[in-house]
């Protein structure tokens, strides 16, 4: 009985307290920069494609709403011909995003792409991709991989040693 | 001229009723979310109370289904059972002084009378859904309500044996001096937990107890039909709520303190707002019972303090008679 009092006024008190409610369209809630929003294609600082259409996030999508077709550029390196994402099966899990070898895909804290067709909600690749670098503004694959390029020998990337020579016995 | 005037407010209680458990619909959502530290319905109109109107319009436009093996006649009357036998019991409700629609001089009878008829709705709406749930919701509302029937009527005589009348009228100025919120405050106790186990409310809704019984009673029920059994339960709650108003805390009186500026009829309200928040409060804070907690609350303790009410008061009046 005085336990169901207590629990009366305690209930009663909060009539004072502050709402939790954020009160959306007026008001935005706070997204933290790492919450799993809308998914973009991000460039590198040079302003390429980060994508090099290895297919990995496609693999390890819970839900493949990812596909993608591989090209080639003329100086080797390898580019999606189209990227299509299908958000109304996204689940914003974001393992495309830690699959992904290059940084290339990246989910952004934006979740207002309502759709009155559901057409609308398969984004194409001129819809997907950013004139920017994302999370990570230094970054260019091209650069740190091993990867011989059009540009680039092996051995010339930043962080790597020149190759070993297997024919010299020397250290 | 006195016949007009009793009509009109009839027809005034009968769309205020109907308008006010409507309002209350809003308020008791409004009021939950402030308690649990939300907002509660705010977006339609001013404070969200245009809410109303669009449960209205979503009610109205469901499909007025009967399920196909349901007895069609009791299916379709016992939601009006309901409606009609609360709006029976505000006609014997004196709102002020004169303004109420007959002063029956058994009225408390009546009203009791018509807040057991209520059941009926409850028990015919479940037996005639021809459904497991809806029977079983049924079954214990009329087990429940047969037994909190008991003392809801006994806790009152206690009120009856210091008026010496039924008349709700004569029971509010009986209590132009003091209260009947001290004198029978074990009336008050166990008549406020039977008008909520009447009214089938939280925390006493074990008919409709939605985690073991889907809906219980209306389990079948849609549309406006639905719409007809949740007026029903709000209109019994603003009815037990005036009751206790007019039984307990003095009616239309305000405290002699206040002198007399403020109309009776703004005191009736404002303590009627009261008690309804109250009840609002239960519901937010005490957990459904068992129900077999519920039975043994009802015959083990309330029956009991009840008894013991109705004796000492009865004693202490033959005491006093004997000192004058």
């Amino acid at each position: 009985m005085l336990s169901m009092l207590r629990s009366m006024w305690e209930i009663f008190i909060h009539l004072f307290r502050k709402a939790e409610t954020v009160q959306y369209p007026e008001e935005m809630p706070y997204l933290a920069p790492r919450y799993r929003g809308r998914i973009v294609l991000t460039r590198d600082p040079d302003g390429e494609e980060r994508c090099v259409a290895c297919n990995l996030c496609a693999a390890a999508c819970p839900v493949d709403c990812i596909a993608l077709q591989k090209d080639t550029r003329e100086d080797g390196t390898w580019y999606p011909e189209f990227f299509r994402i299908n958000f109304s099966r996204c689940i914003m899990c974001g393992l495309c995003e830690e699959a992904c070898p290059t940084y290339a895909i990246q989910l952004t804290p934006d979740f207002e792409m309502c759709e009155y067709d559901r057409q609308n909600m398969v984004y194409e690749k001129e819809h997907l991709l950013i004139n920017g670098v994302g999370k990570y503004p230094d970054y260019n694959f091209y650069r740190v991989s091993g990867l011989q390029t059009a540009t680039k020998d092996k051995g010339e990337a930043l962080n790597e040693s020149a190759p070993i020579d297997t024919k010299s016995l020397m250290p | 001229m006195a016949d007009v005037m009793v009509v009109l407010l009839a027809i005034s209680i009968l769309v205020g009723g109907i308008t006010v458990a409507g309002v209350l619909v809003w308020w008791e959502r409004r009021l939950l979310g402030f308690w649990q530290d939300r907002l509660g319905p705010n977006r339609i109109g001013p404070f969200g109370i245009g809410q109303l109107g669009a449960d209205i319009i979503k009610l109205l436009f469901k499909d007025d289904w009967v399920p196909p093996f349901a007895d069609r006649f009791v299916f379709v009357l016992a939601p009006t059972a309901i409606i009609a036998s609360m709006m029976m019991g505000f006609a014997v409700v004196p709102f002020a002084p004169g303004v109420h629609i007959v002063d029956l001089n058994i009225g408390l009878l009546f009203f009791l009378g018509m807040s057991a008829l209520a059941v009926y709705s409850v028990l015919l709406g479940g037996l005639a859904s021809n459904n497991k749930y809806a029977l079983l919701g049924g079954l214990r509302s009329a087990s429940q309500m047969v037994s909190y029937e008991v003392f809801m009527g006994l806790s009152l005589m206690g009120v009856v044996m210091i008026t010496g009348s039924f008349s709700l009228v004569d029971i509010v100025e009986a209590q132009k001096d003091v209260w009947f919120c001290f004198s029978q405050i074990l009336g008050l106790f166990v008549f406020m937990i039977a008008g909520i186990a009447e009214s089938h409310r939280l925390p006493f809704d074990l008919p409709e107890a939605e985690h073991e019984l889907t809906a219980g009673f209306h389990t079948e029920y849609g549309g406006m039909k639905f719409a007809m059994f949740m007026l029903g339960e709000y209109l019994g709650l603003a009815l037990i709520s005036c009751m206790i108003v007019t039984l307990f805390f003095g009616g239309w009186m305000g405290p002699s303190i206040f002198g007399d500026w403020v109309p009776p009829f703004i005191w009736f309200s404002l303590k009627v707002i009261l008690v309804i928040n109250f009840f609002i409060l239960l519901r937010a804070a005490i957990p459904r019972p068992r129900y077999d907690q519920l039975m043994d609350l009802g015959w083990k303790i309330m029956l009991p303090i009840t008894l013991i009410n109705l004796a000492v008061t009865g004693a202490v009046l033959l005491w006093m008679e004997e000192m004058v």
